[in-house]
């Protein structure tokens, strides 16, 4: 069983401030007006560090780490 | 054109398509079925009283294989399950939203037969062990709601059924009949969509397991009910059965609502519906969340789930539009884009601010002079509406973007090197409503 999270947005809730993407850069992309862009949502636990970080500063709460679906 | 001049102009000029069955009493008499008449042709729905009966009948919707006529063609029978074992006392919604502008189906199928789809709500909740149904119709269709709360009222009062029904009036907006708006509308009043998990399944009115089924699913398994499993798959494919109501529009003789064998070729069905005016460029499958096929491709798919994902379509709530080979295929789908980014419920940055901008890229392509770099633009910008929202708007606007640009590369050719085609500044063959946005009228 790997370590591996799942990054997930709460769209609604998401204001688009950018800081995930300031915290997280490895995962974490911008569109131009400022909305995450994740092309990959796994996260190896190499970054959980970083992804913590993003989660716990995005000022709506709107990001969250959720364990990773499981193989197929 | 009002429902009657289209049903009567369609149902007495064409022929009883193979497999009529939600539409039978209407091709029988010529009039929507009340309660005498509808008990006299299929008597009283089959309630199931115990426990094995509850078992048989979603065992029966199983076996049948009868799939969500809404647009997602989920597996009915799977959903029933599973609300059914879901914990706590369940609710049944029954979707007659209709916020498709190219689908009648939902309308038709309530003026004719709207005693099948209460059938099917008693049954369906007598499945999932729920205590209440909510009916949900869009506000836009006044006479709808009040003759389907008659309805209900009148079998009340004849002991028919064991459920209170609520009719509800929501606003009519393209994402106000998406399933968590539905829920979010009955909890708070809101007809907005709801960021997901959870589903409405787990936890949706009033944190109940909920089931939302469409009004043409629950028709379908109240015949399903009432004639078996087999008697269901002896029309359609092995791998989609039954019947399913299509609105076929745009540039045919007879356009309207028609009941066809599920995998039945697009042309097929573009044949029932009279035949072509002019000869045919594209097809428009699934609605205005659909894709643009080329008509050579579009005749010999079949309609259904898997033969349209062949094609990279999907059936959506039924829709086929024909698109004339003359007509500017651009000009419609900017049309189109426009009025989808109008109808964004603008909670979600993806979607309040890339469709419109997708829109605008899409009108300059289509009337004024995109040069190169807002062709790239364009282009990357649809890649990334998908997913990014929390209901499926923005996914449903960027195929139907992306299929224009495949199917119609000779116009984008065209537009490129000599500007706007001549089709381009004419009215346009698709019905795209002008009403205004959500924003002028809300979503209380």
């Amino acid at each position: 069983m790997s370590a591996a999270k799942r990054l997930s947005i709460d769209r609604i809730a998401c204001a688009g401030r950018g800081v995930c993407a300031e915290l997280f850069p490895e995962r974490v992309d911008l569109d131009e007006w400022g909305y995450p862009v994740i092309p990959d949502p796994t996260v190896p636990e190499h970054l959980l560090g970083h992804a913590r970080r993003a989660v716990a500063g995005c000022p709506v709460l709107a990001l969250r780490l959720d364990p990773a679906p499981p193989e197929r | 054109m009002t429902l009657q001049s289209e049903a009567s102009a369609t149902h007495s000029a064409a022929p009883q398509p193979p497999g009529g069955r939600l539409l039978s009493g209407w091709f029988a008499t010529g009039v929507p079925a009340d309660l005498d008449q509808h008990l006299l042709r299929y008597g009283p729905a089959p309630l199931p009283g115990s426990k094995e009966t509850v078992t048989a009948l979603i065992t029966a919707a199983e076996e049948a294989g009868l799939t969500g006529r809404g647009g997602a063609s989920f597996p009915t029978g799977r959903k029933l399950r599973t609300v059914a074992r879901a914990r706590g006392t369940a609710v049944v919604v029954a979707n007659g939203m209709e916020s498709e502008p190219a689908s009648l189906k939902d309308e038709v199928l309530l003026h004719v037969a709207p005693h099948l789809v209460l059938d099917g709500a008693q049954l369906a909740a007598a499945a999932v062990g729920a205590d209440v149904i909510h009916l949900c119709l869009p506000r836009t269709r006044a006479a709808q709601r009040s003759t389907l709360a008659l309805a209900a009222a009148e079998r009340r009062r004849e002991h028919l059924d064991r459920i209170p029904v609520q009719v509800h009036a929501l606003p009519h907006h393209y994402v106000s009949s998406e399933e968590t708006s539905l829920v979010n509308w009955i909890n708070t009043g809101n007809a907005r969509p709801l960021a997901t998990p959870p589903r409405p399944f787990e936890k949706g009115v009033e944190g109940r397991p909920t089931l939302i089924d469409n009004v043409e699913t629950l028709a379908h398994l109240a015949l399903i009910a009432r004639y078996g499993a087999a008697w269901f798959r002896t029309a359609g494919t092995p791998d989609a059965p039954g019947t399913v109501l299509v609105t076929a529009s745009g540039a045919v003789h007879t356009p309207g609502v028609y009941e066809m064998p599920l995998g039945t070729p697009v042309g097929r069905i573009l044949d029932t519906a009279g035949g072509a005016i002019a000869p045919i460029g594209a097809v428009l499958v699934g609605g205005f969340f659909g894709s643009w096929l080329p008509i050579e491709q579009a005749v010999r798919t079949a309609f259904s789930k898997s033969g349209l994902a062949a094609a990279g379509a999907g059936p959506g709530a039924g829709v086929i539009a024909a698109l004339p080979h003359a007509a500017c295929g651009l000009a419609e789908t900017a049309r189109i884009l426009g009025y989808l980014a109008a109808q964004s419920a603008r909670q979600c940055g993806p979607c309040q601010f890339g469709l419109p901008a997708v829109a605008e890229d899409f009108a300059q392509l289509a009337w004024g002079g995109l040069d190169r770099t807002g062709f790239d633009r364009l282009h990357r910008r649809i890649g990334l509406l998908p997913g990014r929202g929390a209901c499926r708007h923005p996914d449903g606007a960027a195929r139907l973007a992306a299929t224009a640009l495949q199917t119609f590369t000779d116009d984008v050719r065209q537009h490129f090197h000599r500007g706007p085609c001549p089709a381009a500044g004419t009215h346009g063959t698709l019905t795209v409503p002008t009403a205004p946005g959500p924003l002028q009228e809300g979503w209380q």
